[in-house]
Formats: C-alpha cells, sequence, structure tokens
C-alpha cells in the first residue's frame, strides 16, 4: 500500500517549510489580497442566508449520516453508475488510481488528457504518473494551468494560484506560451489561456476530472465551477474518467438541495457556481461515449476508523477555513507541503499518512477556532488538531523526548501545591541572571523562540498567592488550605 | 455571595496584580472572596499540546477543590474555555461516572471574569475610574470559545473617563496560541507584527483584555518595538478608582 498525498512524504517541518514564506513580501502580500477579498464577498453572501446554521446543520448530520453507512452508499452508488452505462473502479491507494487511470487512457488509445481541476489527482500525483507512462496530462483551469506552466505547486485548494499575482502569471505565460508581447490585463491573460486551451479541448479526446458529489440514488457526478473550462471537458471528449474520494458520496439527489447553497458560498463568495454540471453514465448522441469512475481511499478508511477525528471526512473542499486562517495567512499553503494546506490540510494530510508524515501540521495552528466558525460542514478543526497532537505525542514522540520530559515534569508540579509553590520560588531565583530592568531579552533552548522577537517580563518579586497569604495574615485569618 | 477564584497558574506567578485586582474589585461590589491555596493548573497547556493523559489530574484536582463553591471565578478567557469546552469529555472517557456528574454540576456555576460579572451578578457599571485611551483586544477563546460577545465592552463602556476606542481586525488571532509561540515562533511573530499595526493605528496607551496570555505576547512586542503602549487586563482596568489612581493599572 502506497498511502501518498502530494509530496509530502518529502516535505520539510511546516515551521521550516514556513520560513522562506515569511520571508517572501511579494507572495504574503498577494495571499492576504487574495484571502481578504474572498472572505468578504463570503461574509456578504452568507450574512443574506438566514438559515445559514440550519443548513450547516443539516449539511453535517448528512454528511455523518453517509460516513457511518458509507460501505452501503458507495456500493449504491456504483450500481446506480453502472446502471446508467458508467464503470466504476476501486482504488486502495494512490499508485493503483494512477494505474487505473493510465491503462484506461491507453485502453482507449490515448497519449494525452485534458483535466478539471482535481486536488485528488495531485495528492494521488496523477500528472508525474501518467507522464512516465507517455501521457500528458494538460490541466485546463487557468489557476492549474499556471501553476502547471509555472512548474509550480498548487498553494490553494480552491485556488491553487493565489500566491502569484497578475504580472507573475503574465511572466509564466510570456515564457511558456511564447508571447514574448503579453500585456498584463485580465484580458490579455485571459485570451492567451483562452488560446492556448482551445486547441486542446478541440483535439484531446480523453477527459480527466474529480468529483465534488457523488449521488449514491441516481449514480450521478457532480462538478461545480466558475469558468466553464470544466464544462468543455466534462462534455468534448469520447472518454471521461472521474478520480473521486470515497468521502465524496451523498445519499439522495435531494441533498444536493443544501451542498449546491453552502458550497458556492463558502468557497468563493458566490450564491450559485456559473457552471453546474451533473450527470449520470453515458447517453448516446450527448456528451462522453465512455464513463468511468475510480474510487479512491488512500488513507480515508484508517480516518474513518478513528471516531474522534472521522468528521474531517465530512469536508467539501471549499477552502473557508484557508481564507478565514490567520496561519495560512501568514505563510500561503505551500509551507504545509501537501495538496491539502491550512487548517484542513493540517488535518486530512497527516491521518491520510497515518500520522507517520506531516506530524507538525497539527501544531501549525494557533487553535483560534475562525476555521470552525466558517466551515459549511461544521467540522471542529481545532478539536481534531488536539486530538492529532495527543496522537503525535502517543504514537510519535519518544518519551525521552526534551518537550515530553518538561511536560511531564510540569504535570508532576501542578500535581501538587508543595512542588507548585517550590517551582515558582524557584522560577524566581533562577532567572536572575537573564533579568535586566525587570525585563528578559534573550532566554535560551525553546523560550529563545519567544526572545528572538518579544520581551518577556521577568517574574514578579510576589506570586499572587503570596500576596494573598500575606493579606490574610495580617488580617488575622492565617492559611487555610 | 462568596466567590471561589480559580487565579490560574500563570496569572498567580506572572500577574499577581491581575488577581490583586480581581479581588479589589468583588469586594468592592460587595462580595467575599475565598482563594484555595491548593489550586495550581487547569491542564490547558498539556492538553492542548498533546499530553491529554497528563491533563487528566489537574481537572481531577480542580473539581475536588472547587465542587462545594458557590461561584468560581476564572479571570482567562482560555483557562475557562479548556474547563468549559474539555472537561466533560475529559470526564466522559474515565469510567467513573461520578466524576463525570460532578463536572456537569460543577460547570454552571465556573465563569470567567466578565461572565461572572455581567450574567451573574448583574453589573456593568462597577465604578471604575480609568482615564486612558483603551483598547481592547478580543481573544479567539474569548469569541469563539465562551462567545462572550459584548460582556467586555459593556464594562468597559462604563468606566468613567475612558476613551474607549475600537481595535481594527478584532476577530483575528494575535498569535500567541500556547505553546504554538514557540514551537512555530516565526509564524506566531508575523501574526504578531500585524496585531501590533493595528494597535498602533488606534493610537491607545493601553490594550485591555480577559486573557493575560495574549497581553503577555503583544506586550513582548510592543516593548521589544519600544512601542510605548501598555497593556492591563479587563480586572485591572474595572478595579481602578479615582482613590487608587488608576497609573498603577498594567504598569
Amino acid at each position: 500500500m502506497t498511502i501518498r498525498v502530494g509530496e509530502s512524504a518529502e516535505a520539510p517541518p511546516f515551521q521550516k517549510a514556513a520560513l522562506p514564506l515569511l520571508e517572501d513580501p511579494q507572495l504574503r502580500k498577494n495571499v492576504r489580497h487574495a484571502t481578504d477579498v474572498i472572505q468578504r464577498k463570503r461574509g456578504l453572501v452568507v450574512a443574506e442566508q438566514t438559515d445559514w446554521q440550519e443548513l450547516r446543520n443539516a449539511a453535517s448530520a448528512i454528511k455523518a449520516h453517509t460516513l457511518r453507512h458509507l460501505d452501503h452508499y458507495l456500493v449504491q452508488f456504483e450500481r446506480a453508475c453502472t446502471a446508467g452505462g458508467g464503470q466504476v473502479h476501486w482504488a486502495a491507494d494512490a499508485d493503483e488510481a494512477n494505474r487505473i487511470i493510465a491503462g484506461l487512457v491507453k485502453q482507449y488509445g490515448g497519449n494525452e488528457v485534458i483535466k478539471i481541476k482535481t486536488m485528488t489527482s495531485d495528492e494521488t500525483g496523477l500528472n508525474e504518473a501518467l507522464e512516465r507512462d507517455g501521457i500528458r496530462a494538460h490541466e485546463t483551469d487557468l489557476a492549474e494551468l499556471i501553476i502547471q506552466l509555472g512548474r509550480d505547486r498548487p498553494s490553494h485548494i480552491v485556488v491553487p494560484a493565489l500566491h502569484k499575482n497578475r504580472s507573475q502569471v503574465r511572466e509564466i505565460f510570456r515564457e511558456r506560451m511564447h508571447l514574448p508581447e503579453l500585456g498584463d490585463q485580465p484580458e490579455d491573460l485571459t485570451a492567451a489561456a483562452r488560446h492556448y486551451l482551445r486547441e486542446k479541448f478541440l483535439n484531446v479526446k480523453i477527459g480527466v476530472c474529480g468529483a465534488n458529489f457523488l449521488v449514491a440514488e441516481t449514480g450521478s457526478v457532480c462538478i461545480v465551477e466558475s469558468e466553464g473550462n470544466g464544462r468543455m471537458c466534462l462534455t468534448l471528449p469520447d472518454v471521461l474518467i472521474s478520480l473521486a474520494g470515497i468521502e465524496k458520496v451523498i445519499p439522495l439527489f435531494q441533498d444536493l438541495e443544501v451542498f449546491l447553497q453552502l458550497l458556492p458560498r463558502s468557497a468563493t463568495g458566490e450564491r450559485m457556481n456559473p457552471y453546474n454540471s451533473l450527470w449520470t453514465g453515458v447517453h448516446p448522441g450527448d456528451g462522453p461515449k465512455h464513463f468511468h469512475v475510480v474510487l479512491l481511499d488512500n488513507g480515508r478508511t484508517g480516518i474513518l476508523a478513528d471516531a474522534e477525528a472521522r468528521q474531517t471526512l465530512q469536508c467539501i473542499r471549499c477552502a473557508a477555513c484557508l481564507n478565514a486562517c490567520p496561519v495560512y495567512r501568514q505563510t500561503g499553503g505551500h509551507a504545509y507541503g501537501s495538496s491539502y494546506s491550512g487548517p484542513i490540510g493540517a488535518i486530512v494530510t497527516p491521518q491520510l499518512l497515518n500520522m507517520r508524515q506531516g506530524q507538525t501540521l497539527p501544531y501549525a495552528s494557533s487553535l483560534c477556532g475562525a476555521c470552525y466558525e466558517v466551515c459549511p460542514v461544521r467540522i471542529n478543526i481545532p478539536e481534531v488538531l488536539i486530538h492529532l497532537r495527543g496522537r503525535v505525542v502517543r504514537e510519535q514522540k519518544s518519551t525521552l523526548d526534551p518537550e515530553a520530559l518538561a511536560m511531564k515534569a510540569a504535570a508532576a508540579i501542578f500535581t501538587s501545591r508543595t512542588r507548585f509553590e517550590a517551582a515558582q520560588r524557584l522560577g524566581r531565583l533562577g532567572q536572575a541572571p537573564m533579568v535586566s530592568k525587570g525585563w528578559m531579552r534573550n532566554l535560551p533552548g525553546m523560550l529563545g523562540n519567544w526572545t528572538r522577537v518579544r520581551d518577556l517580563r521577568a517574574l514578579p518579586p510576589q506570586t499572587f498567592r503570596e500576596w494573598w497569604k500575606a493579606r490574610e495574615k495580617a488580617a488575622g485569618k492565617g492559611s487555610h488550605a | 455571595m462568596r466567590i471561589s477564584l480559580f487565579i490560574t497558574c500563570y496569572n498567580d506567578t506572572l500577574f499577581p496584580a491581575t488577581g490583586q485586582a480581581v479581588v479589589r474589585l468583588l469586594e468592592r461590589l460587595g462580595h467575599s472572596i475565598d482563594f484555595p491555596l491548593e489550586q495550581t493548573c487547569c491542564g490547558q497547556m498539556h492538553y492542548n499540546t498533546g499530553y491529554q493523559q497528563e491533563a487528566m489530574p489537574l481537572m481531577r484536582r480542580f473539581v475536588r477543590i472547587f465542587r462545594e463553591a458557590e461561584a468560581v471565578c476564572i479571570p482567562s478567557s482560555s483557562c475557562m474555555a479548556m474547563i468549559r469546552d474539555h472537561y466533560p469529555k475529559m470526564a466522559a472517557e474515565q469510567s467513573d461516572p461520578g466524576l463525570r456528574s460532578e463536572v456537569e454540576e460543577l460547570l454552571p456555576r465556573v465563569y470567567e471574569l466578565s461572565e461572572l460579572l455581567v450574567n451573574r451578578l448583574g453589573v456593568e457599571d462597577v465604578g471604575a475610574w480609568f482615564p486612558h485611551r483603551v483598547t481592547y483586544h478580543a481573544s479567539c477563546h474569548s469569541q469563539r470559545s465562551l462567545h462572550l460577545g459584548d460582556l467586555p465592552l459593556r464594562l468597559l463602556r462604563k468606566v468613567r473617563g475612558i476613551d474607549l476606542v475600537d481595535l481594527p481586525n478584532i476577530d483575528r488571532c494575535c498569535g500567541f496560541g500556547g505553546t504554538f509561540a514557540v514551537k512555530m515562533g516565526d509564524v506566531s511573530a508575523a501574526m504578531l507584527a500585524e496585531k501590533m499595526r493595528d494597535v498602533e493605528n488606534t493610537a491607545a496607551e493601553v490594550v485591555t483584555a480577559v486573557d493575560n496570555s495574549c497581553l503577555m505576547h503583544i506586550f513582548g512586542g510592543l516593548h521589544r518595538a519600544r512601542a510605548g503602549v501598555r497593556v492591563a487586563h479587563l480586572a485591572e482596568v474595572l478595579a481602578s478608582t479615582q482613590d487608587d489612581g488608576a497609573q498603577e493599572a498594567g504598569a
């Protein structure tokens, strides 16, 4: 079994990966600007929806129910999709999914595919796998095209090129599309992309897409998008292959009512997506002649088995949590070293990898709770982050780890009044060499991370309890422990 | 009313002035204070960093010390949130139905300071006098865990002489986050830099909050930058009167 989430296996720890990004003012400006704009738009369209909280509750309940009966709904989906003329494949991990898709492309005699934006294919590393099999994948989503041409990595789940601004995009297009005269106005850039992509749409006969929702009842697949390039990929090719995580299934067609209100408002601040594509199997004379769905596990059943973290799989990949996150705001998505960034990435990635990689990600949060507040399916991300920190400590940390030892010592201090009061006195004595004019400016070890940018007040000469005891004594009451 | 004070470990050790202000304030309002000396820590640092086992005896300790209390006052929204959000779940994980019901019975009597004042004691004007330009930082736990809403601001608006100015981006985290501040020091610093800009834009003399942890972080940055802005816990602002002189608060 090869569980892979993008390139996360090679990713450095979050705090290390964040460093070069924190020192890139242009990138940080782009991230701040883009997330501010989306957040503002989201705020307006969420505020006008009077039943927003009820919608969130409904979505959460539907997803929780589906996950409890996932086996049932997946088999129901397979049956309905097959009855509609589609074919369903089951992939245990990234490699198997990639193998199935490469096999299908060859089976239909193709050597290139056009793709709709799908983060799931980034998770499996599909493009690279296809390339190794001599198949070229052309991204057609504008942002994914920018990423592919710029040999970059996506930094956001919904807006993968959010870290690039217009003039940076122009540079990429100018070089990679060989357009030395290209202007930097939005019209110039979209015209260049349209010209470049139209040729692919008309000539490539196999399309690859993801899925926003799989409807178990009808066997339908639903994809929402903004550009219409996706609609081209879904309708023009002879063969369509959809790669979908098993958590994308919902029970009923009617459930879309809930999700199609929540998703666009949360993701792009739109009341409705400009393009909502929904299809069931194949229809003679209309759209692709062959349709395949590849259902991907790649670590998801492992998440399902953890009752406390299972809610992670409720995610509909709207990225509202990324836009709201004060940590993501500073670093952008590349620091997370995964296809999935931001708060949801911090809980999805290490879990998919069974906590063996991405162990710093649950700590890449101040637990401020902004993610939970905006989550349209009510995933309590801070609660899951804390749970995963517990798993890191229990499953991965050596008991001789300095942090673990310090925490054990602190726990011993806090379980005894005598030890606690002794520690307070000891701290006051021990700090003396580091204190200057009531402040500490250069502390050793882990605390050096504090004093690198912040001063720390020295411990005051009297603790609160010492003051209290003196006061009680003066009042003639004595100590009443 | 007899109010039991859970001062929290870091207020006890690092910010005794806050505890003294709570005592002064509540006694001024006619209540008597009990401070059980056996108290130490709520377990938040351990719990949130992943050492959940180590937090368990601290929860038991808190429950044992305060189970008879008429009301418990906690001048820290993050410790309050630890207790309210996590204790029930922690207790439920123990095969100890007695503990579970003790936590359940105790929790409704445990209040963050501004909750105690406004919701339990029904007071907004505490008779304070604080003639300074002040901005209020709403900590994440106060906003999104305890949902304090405008409770602290309602108290501040009734303070005589205060020049209360809104902090821009009040819903954004300052970057403290407990062990986050050292584990992810550089990201925390970047978040702090933004918060400091917002504070400086208010031209406030004093930043106040219901959490000294955020204030320790914000003041640490402001002091390093020689910004000339000081911090004071809400209790210190509310405890100030014309008699004792406001200049002491947060000095």
